[in-house]
C-alpha cells in the first residue's frame, strides 16, 4: 500500500508543504521563545524593529497559519489524493496554492516587522495582503473540490468533510473580517466598514471561528487520517463523526460572543456565545472519542510506537482545551480570567500540546510515505522530541495557570477600607518568575522541533540510525555482536 | 458519481472487524474502514445536560434577540447591575472613612490614626497606579524624577506644599496656579563663556564635596548668577523651586559633565496638575502617602 502502487499522485506538492512546514514551524516557535523572554526581560526588545509588539504577530500568525497552515495543505493534499484514489486537480493551480500562500506569509510577516498592520488579531496583515490570500484561498478550495469531484471512491472519506469545512469556513471568515477600504490604493493603509462593538464582534466571530475552524476541524481533518491509518484499526465510530461533526460546525459558529463578556457587546449576545459554547463541550470531545477508541483493542500498539504516543497524546491536549474552553466562557469564571494569562495558557495547552503534536504526528507519519523510506531514521529521536515537548508544554501551561489566576485574583482584591490591594505594577512584577518558566518550557518545545527537523533531514537522506528497533520492537538493521552488519542505509 | 448513485445497494457486502466483532460501515479508503458502533451513551447525556443548563439559562438571563430588542430574562441581570453591585461594596467600605476624611484638615487626619490609616492606604493605592510611572513603585524616583523618599524639596515638603505641587502640578501650562520658575541657559544663551561655566560647576561641587577647592572666581560667578535663586550658601530656596546645592542630592546627576549639561541647557523638569485628573479625595490622600514617606516636613 505505498504510493508506488499509484505513482499518478501528486506528491511533490505535499512534499513542498512538508518541507514548508517544517520551516516555518521553527521560525514561529523561535520567535515565541524570544518574546516570550521579551516579556520576561523587557531590556530585550530592540527598538523599533524588534520590540513585542512587531514579533508577537510574527509568532502568532508564524505558528498558526505559517506552521499550522502548510501542515493543513500539505495532509489535505495527501489525504484527498489517497482516499478518493485520484490524483489532484490540476497541478499547476496545486503548485500555485504553494508559492502563493508561501508569498502571503512572507507579505504578511514583512508587513508586522515593518509595523504594518489591521490591528486585528490573526487578522493582522493589510488588504494587499487579505486580497492575495482570498486569490490563493479560492485556489485551494478548487484544487480541493476538484479532487472530491473527481474522485474514484463511492463515499467521501470524514478527514474530507472536514477539510472541507476548514477550507469554506476560513474563506468565508476572512472575507467577513477583512472588509477593510484602503486609503489609498498606492497606500499601505486601510479601514474597517464596520466600527466599535461592530467590528468587535465580527473580530472574535472570525478569531473565534478561526480556531473552530483552522486549529480544530483542519486538524481534525488530519488526526481521522493518521491516527487509523497508524494503529491499524477502523474508525470506532461513523455514527459519532457523522453527530459530531454537523454539531461541531454548527454550533461553533456562534461561540465568537464569550470573546466579549462585560464589554459594550449587549448581555443577550454573551449569553448566546458563552451558552453554546458550552453546548459545544460534547460535540468537540467526540473527535477526542473517536480517535482515542480507535486504538480499543489495540491499546498495546501504544507502548512502542512514539508516533502514534505522540498522537494520543495530542487528543488528550484537545480534550483538555476542549473542556478548558466551555469553562472559561462561563460570565462568572470569565470575569476572573478574562485579560489574564490563564487565557495565555489555555490557548497554549491546545496549541502546543493538539495542534504541535497531533502535526508531529502526522509528519512523521507522511515523511517517510513521502520519501519512500520505512520509517524514519531514528523512532529513538521521536520519543526524546515526545518527551521534550510534553515537558514544555507542562511548564509552559502550569506556569500561566499559575500566574493567570494569581493575576486575576491580585486584579480584584481590594481591601476592607475599599482600597485595590495591589496596583498593576505589582502584578506585573509577581509575573516575572512565571514568564521565566514559560520561555524555558518554550524553549524545550522549540529544541524537539529542531530534533525533529535533524530527523527528517537523515530520513530523506536515507539513514537509519545504528541499534534501531522499529514500532513493532524489531531490529530494523540486522545486528551482529551489537554491530550493524550492513551499511545504515535505506534505499529506494 | 452519478453513476455510483445508481449502484444497487446490495452490493455493499457485509463486513465485520475481527478484533472488535463490530460491523463496519462496508467502505474501505486507503485501506481504512469505520466501525458501526453506537453513539457512547455518557456523550449524549452530557451533551443533553448541557443542552438543557443552556435552555435554562435562557430563561434566566437576557438572550435572544428580538425585532426590537432582545428578551430579557426572568433574573432581571444586566451587566451593568452586576457591576453597581460590585462598586456600591466598595463604596460602602469607603463611605465609613470618607465623610469624615472630607471634614478634616490635614492636620485633623495627622491626629486621627484612624483616619490617617485611611488617608495613607488610599494614597498608596492611587500613587501606585498614577505616580510610580515617573517616581517609581517604592517612590525613590529616577533621573529627573525627584526622589519622594529623602528630605530634600524642591517646591517644599510640608503637607500643604505636597497638596499644592500635586494639584497644579510643574511648569504645567494647561493649569494657571502651576508652579513655574525658569534656570537661564547660561551657556546657550550666552550669559557665560564656557571657561566660566567650568569654573561655576567647580565652584557648585565644592559645596557638596569639600574635598574640591574651588577658585574665587567660581565663587564670583556663583554669587553674581546663581545666589538669587539658590542662595549665597548654595541651600537654594523652595519658593523658586531651586534645589539645594550643598546637599550631594542631584536630580539630573551631579558629576562634572552633567553640572556643566545642566547650566549651559538649564533644567525645566514637568508634573502634570493631577486635579484634572483626580478628585479631591484622592489629592488629599496622595498628599499624605507621599508626606508620611520619610521625608515630609
Amino acid at each position: 500500500m505505498n504510493a508506488q502502487t499509484h505513482p499518478n499522485y501528486n506528491m511533490d506538492v505535499v512534499k513542498l508543504f512538508t518541507l514548508a512546514t517544517c520551516f516555518w514551524g521553527v521560525v514561529g516557535m523561535l520567535v515565541g521563545v524570544i518574546i516570550a523572554l521579551q516579556l520576561a526581560f523587557p531590556v530585550l526588545n530592540i527598538e523599533p524593529l524588534l520590540t513585542f509588539g512587531r514579533l508577537r504577530p510574527i509568532h502568532t500568525s508564524g505558528v498558526i497559519f505559517a506552521f499550522g497552515g502548510n501542515a493543513l495543505f500539505a495532509t489535505s493534499y495527501y489525504i484527498v489524493q489517497r482516499t478518493c484514489r485520484v490524483r489532484l486537480w490540476n497541478d499547476k493551480l496545486a503548485f500555485f496554492t504553494f508559492w502563493g500562500y508561501q508569498t502571503f506569509i512572507v507579505m504578511a510577516a514583512f508587513g508586522y516587522l515593518m509595523g504594518v498592520t489591521q490591528a486585528k488579531e490573526y487578522a493582522e496583515p493589510e488588504w494587499y495582503a487579505d486580497i492575495w490570500l482570498t486569490i490563493v484561498w479560492v485556489a485551494y478550495l478548487l484544487v480541493f473540490l476538484g479532487t472530491v469531484i473527481k474522485r474514484k471512491e463511492p463515499h467521501l472519506y470524514v478527514a474530507n468533510w472536514f477539510f472541507l469545512a476548514f477550507i469554506i469556513t476560513v474563506a468565508v471568515l476572512h472575507l467577513g473580517n477583512a472588509m477593510h477600504i484602503p486609503v489609498d490604493i498606492r497606500g499601505l493603509k486601510s479601514y474597517s466598514v464596520t466600527s466599535g462593538v461592530q467590528s468587535a464582534m465580527i473580530q472574535w466571530w472570525y478569531g473565534h471561528n478561526a480556531v473552530g475552524f483552522f486549529l480544530t476541524a483542519g486538524f481534525l481533518g488530519m488526526m481521522y487520517y493518521f491516527i487509523p491509518k497508524r494503529a491499524e484499526r477502523p474508525v470506532y465510530s461513523y455514527r459519532l463523526s457523522i453527530v459530531h461533526f454537523w454539531s461541531l460546525i454548527f454550533i461553533y459558529i456562534w461561540a465568537g460572543p464569550h470573546h466579549l463578556h462585560y464589554t459594550a457587546l449587549p448581555d443577550w449576545a454573551q449569553t448566546l456565545g458563552m451558552t453554546f459554547s458550552v453546548m459545544l463541550w460534547m460535540p468537540s470531545w467526540g473527535g477526542m472519542i473517536n480517535g482515542a477508541m480507535t486504538l480499543s483493542g489495540a491499546w498495546h500498539k501504544l507502548r512502542k510506537d512514539p508516533v502514534l504516543q505522540f498522537m494520543i497524546v495530542s487528543l488528550a491536549f484537545y480534550g483538555m482545551g476542549t473542556f478548558e474552553g466551555p469553562l472559561l466562557s462561563i460570565r462568572v469564571v470569565n470575569a476572573l480570567s478574562h485579560y489574564t494569562d490563564w487565557t495565555i495558557g489555555h490557548v497554549h495547552s491546545a496549541a502546543l500540546g493538539w495542534n504541535g503534536f497531533i502535526t508531529f504526528g502526522a509528519l512523521y507519519m507522511l515523511v517517510p510515505l513521502l520519501w519512500e523510506r520505512k520509517e524514519v531514521y531514528s523512532l529513538k529521536l521521536v520519543s526524546v522530541h515526545l518527551w521534550l515537548g510534553t515537558f514544555g508544554i507542562v511548564l509552559y501551561i502550569t506556569a500561566m495557570w499559575a500566574s493567570g489566576i494569581m493575576q486575576g485574583l491580585m486584579w480584584r482584591s481590594y481591601d476592607e477600607m475599599g482600597f485595590l490591594t495591589y496596583s498593576f505594577v505589582e502584578t506585573v512584577v509577581a509575573m516575572h518568575p512565571f514568564y521565566v518558566i514559560r520561555a524555558m518550557g518554550g524553549l524545550l518545545f522549540l529544541t524537539g522541533t529542531l530534533l525533529m527537523c535533524y530527523n527528517f533531514y537523515r530520513t530523506i537522506k536515507g539513514d537509519v540510525r545504528a541499534g534501531e528497533v522499529d514500532k513493532n520492537g524489531q531490529p530494523r538493521v540486522p545486528m551482529l555482536n551489537g554491530k550493524a552488519l550492513s551499511a545504515p542505509q535505506e534505499g529506494k | 458519481m452519478t453513476k455510483n448513485k445508481t449502484q444497487p445497494k446490495k452490493d455493499i457486502k457485509k463486513d465485520v472487524d475481527g478484533l472488535s466483532g463490530i460491523e463496519t460501515t462496508g467502505h474501505d479508503w486507503d485501506g481504512l474502514k469505520e466501525l458501526n458502533n453506537p453513539l457512547p451513551r455518557w456523550w449524549l447525556w452530557v451533551w443533553f445536560v448541557t443542552i438543557i443548563w443552556s435552555i435554562a439559562y435562557f430563561v434566566l438571563y437576557p438572550a435572544w434577540p428580538t425585532i426590537a430588542n432582545a428578551t430579557k430574562g426572568t433574573l432581571g441581570y444586566t451587566q451593568y447591575k452586576e457591576l453597581k453591585e460590585s462598586q456600591d461594596e466598595i463604596e460602602m467600605r469607603q463611605a465609613a472613612y470618607l465623610e469624615r476624611f472630607e471634614k478634616a484638615s490635614f492636620e485633623d487626619v495627622m491626629n486621627d490614626p484612624e483616619l490617617y490609616a485611611f488617608a495613607s492606604a488610599g494614597g498608596r493605592t492611587a500613587f501606585m497606579d498614577n505616580c510610580a510611572t515617573c517616581h517609581g513603585t517604592g517612590a525613590t524616583g529616577f533621573e529627573g524624577y525627584p526622589n519622594l523618599q529623602d528630605d530634600a524639596w524642591l517646591w517644599g515638603g510640608s503637607i500643604d506644599d505636597i497638596y499644592t505641587t500635586l494639584k497644579h502640578g510643574i511648569r504645567w501650562d494647561e493649569d494657571y496656579d502651576t508652579r513655574v520658575s525658569m534656570m537661564p541657559a547660561f551657556g546657550k544663551d550666552g550669559i557665560l563663556t564656557r571657561d566660566e561655566i567650568k569654573s561655576v560647576v567647580h565652584y557648585v561641587m565644592s559645596l557638596s564635596d569639600k574635598s574640591i577647592h574651588a577658585d574665587v572666581a567660581g565663587e564670583t560667578i556663583f554669587m553674581e548668577n546663581c545666589a538669587a535663586c539658590h542662595a549665597d550658601d548654595g541651600k537654594g530656596l523652595t519658593d523658586m523651586g531651586a534645589p539645594d546645592l550643598s546637599d550631594a542630592i542631584w536630580l539630573y546627576g551631579g558629576d562634572e559633565h552633567k553640572l556643566y549639561e545642566t547650566v549651559y541647557y538649564a533644567r525645566a523638569g514637568v508634573m502634570p496638575a493631577w486635579q484634572h485628573r483626580l478628585d479631591e479625595n484622592t489629592l488629599r490622600q496622595i498628599s499624605v502617602y507621599v508626606h508620611q514617606l520619610g521625608g515630609g516636613e
